[in-house]
């Protein structure tokens, strides 16, 4: 069978404005799409870096202890032991992100949310958290506490 | 009085054929089975909804969003405004029976195979209405800014953030940035009172167009029987009328639970302040988060909560995918898969909730 010119010419062009009307629908599509993801992406906020923060005075905190202590916007553990020393950690569980608190009862530093546990050098010892908690270092300057970012 | 509303009726029918519908309605017929039972339970959600719908409505009057607001709002229609407390009390109960409704409708629609051909569509457009469902409770759970609520999104959202590439993204578009804070309010309530209801009303819209057109599902074992075997009763004006007999006796149940047991507001989110003991999600999430409990940090070379999470994920996609797997059903044969998998799935719900529930 022979094809007729003008029919396949015309096939050609019906072909190439359907590449174009699709083409130019994503286009579309994509200049729709494209602002709205952007709007919804929220925007980079310069925050302060904080690298230290005075927590208080020593006498501010009880042996065996343990205080949650704003350091910039995220929360730090400051955990004073039995025998009066200070360590402070990141208050954030490793698991799912929530705030742990120290329980002298346990003698752990325990995250209500899916009963992980810390042992008080920070590491996970049991339930769980997959990583220690991020540790802090603590000095001393006269009465206060100053808690860096180590 | 009568003859006016007859006269009305008429006026409507000249114009927009109103007998056309009635005569549909009167030709509908729903089966009479010892199941039938189950086949209340997708209205009985669908009135629930009705009623979030209204009662969310009145809420808005006086919530406000904000980190600052959002508590103090809650508390102030609790105590200052004249029935708030019960408008605030019949929402978040009936967000709850809307749930636990919508599962007994999901879960029999799953064991009587009602999702089988030629109702797939009809299924999948539920499904989609359960997650949204839950969405809409776990954004909602967020809005009164209590500690539960604040650490159930951090939660929440950090479970999001564990899924691999896509997750850091999702949890910046979730959070509103990297922490939960007053961006994450307004985020949740713009998707709790305007996407997630516009999203719904369409998802209903089609699921119950679906149910009109091919009517109620007959079970398996009723698929021999010959059409005049089958007792039927007329979807109007009987069954139409049990229905909102039983509406009404759901609006009780939710009177007395929203009168007696008054939903509590709690205390205020901190930041600053740890994970209080005793800390839970809604009852409806209480079995990933006991699961969660129990895995270890490391399962395999994977982090145990995305384990956890892959497993939720895939159970999910296996459940909601039920038509396109359960090929016997379809043809009418009896498949034990199907049974013994739903089986399981409910077990460890019911178990994992119960455990969540006691420890």
């Amino acid at each position: 069978m022979v094809e007729h010119p003008a029919r396949e010419t015309q096939k050609d062009k019906r072909d190439f404005l359907k590449l174009i009307l699709v083409g130019s629908s994503f286009a579309w599509l994509a200049s729709i799409i494209y602002p709205v993801i952007s709007y919804l992406k929220p925007p980079k906020q310069s925050e302060v870096v904080v690298k230290s923060v005075k927590a208080g005075k020593i006498s501010d905190f009880a042996n065996d202890s343990g205080t949650i202590i704003k350091f910039g916007s995220k929360p730090v553990l400051l955990i004073r032991n039995a025998n009066g020393e200070f360590k402070a950690f990141s208050a954030t569980c490793t698991h799912l992100d929530c705030t742990v608190q120290y329980r002298n009862d346990f003698g752990l530093i325990w995250c209500a949310c899916h009963n992980g546990k810390y042992d008080l050098n920070g590491r996970n010892v049991s339930g769980p958290p997959p990583r220690p908690l991020e540790a802090f270092v603590v000095t001393l300057q006269g009465d206060d506490i100053l808690i860096h970012k180590s | 009085m009568n003859k006016f509303s007859s006269r009305v009726y008429q006026w409507m029918d000249e114009r927009f054929h109103l007998s056309d519908a009635i005569d549909f309605m009167k030709k509908k017929y729903v089966p009479v089975h010892r199941h039938s039972v189950w086949y209340y339970f997708g209205g009985v959600s669908l009135f629930l909804f009705i009623i979030q719908v209204v009662t969310g409505i009145l809420l808005l009057m006086y919530y406000k969003s904000g980190e600052d607001q959002a508590f103090e709002s809650i508390h102030f229609i609790m105590s200052k405004v004249q029935f708030g407390w019960l408008i605030r009390s019949i929402h978040s109960w009936a967000a709850n029976l809307f749930i636990l409704a919508a599962m007994i409708h999901m879960f029999s629609v799953y064991f009587e195979r009602a999702y089988r051909k030629p109702r797939e569509l009809t299924w999948f457009t539920g499904m989609l209405m359960f997650f949204v469902g839950l969405t809409f409770g776990f954004s909602g759970y967020l809005l009164p800014w209590n500690e539960l609520a604040y650490f159930a999104t951090k939660v929440g959202t950090d479970i999001a953030g564990v899924i691999p590439i896509i997750g850091e993204p999702m949890l910046y578009f979730l959070r509103g940035g990297e922490d939960v804070t007053g961006a994450t309010l307004s985020r949740f309530f713009g998707l709790h009172v305007a996407v997630l209801p516009a999203v719904f009303t369409v998802l209903l819209g089609v699921h119950l167009l679906f149910v009109q057109i091919q009517g109620m599902s007959t079970p398996l074992h009723m698929q021999h029987l010959e059409e005049h075997e089958i007792k039927k009763m007329p979807f109007f004006p009987n069954f139409v009328l049990r229905d909102l007999l039983l509406w009404l006796i759901v609006l009780n149940i939710l009177a007395i639970l929203a009168v007696y047991f008054p939903w509590e507001l709690g205390r205020k989110a901190d930041p600053f302040m740890p994970a209080p003991a005793g800390i839970k999600p809604e009852w409806y999430f209480l079995f990933m988060f006991q699961t969660l409990k129990y895995i270890p940090g490391h399962v395999l070379f994977i982090d145990g909560e995305l384990f956890g999470i892959l497993m939720f994920g895939l159970g999910g996609l296996l459940w909601t995918m039920v038509p396109i797997w359960d090929r016997k059903s379809a043809e009418g044969k009896r498949n034990k898969t199907v049974t013994y998998f739903g089986l399981l799935i409910v077990i460890f719900i019911i178990t994992l909730t119960i455990v969540g529930w006691l420890v």
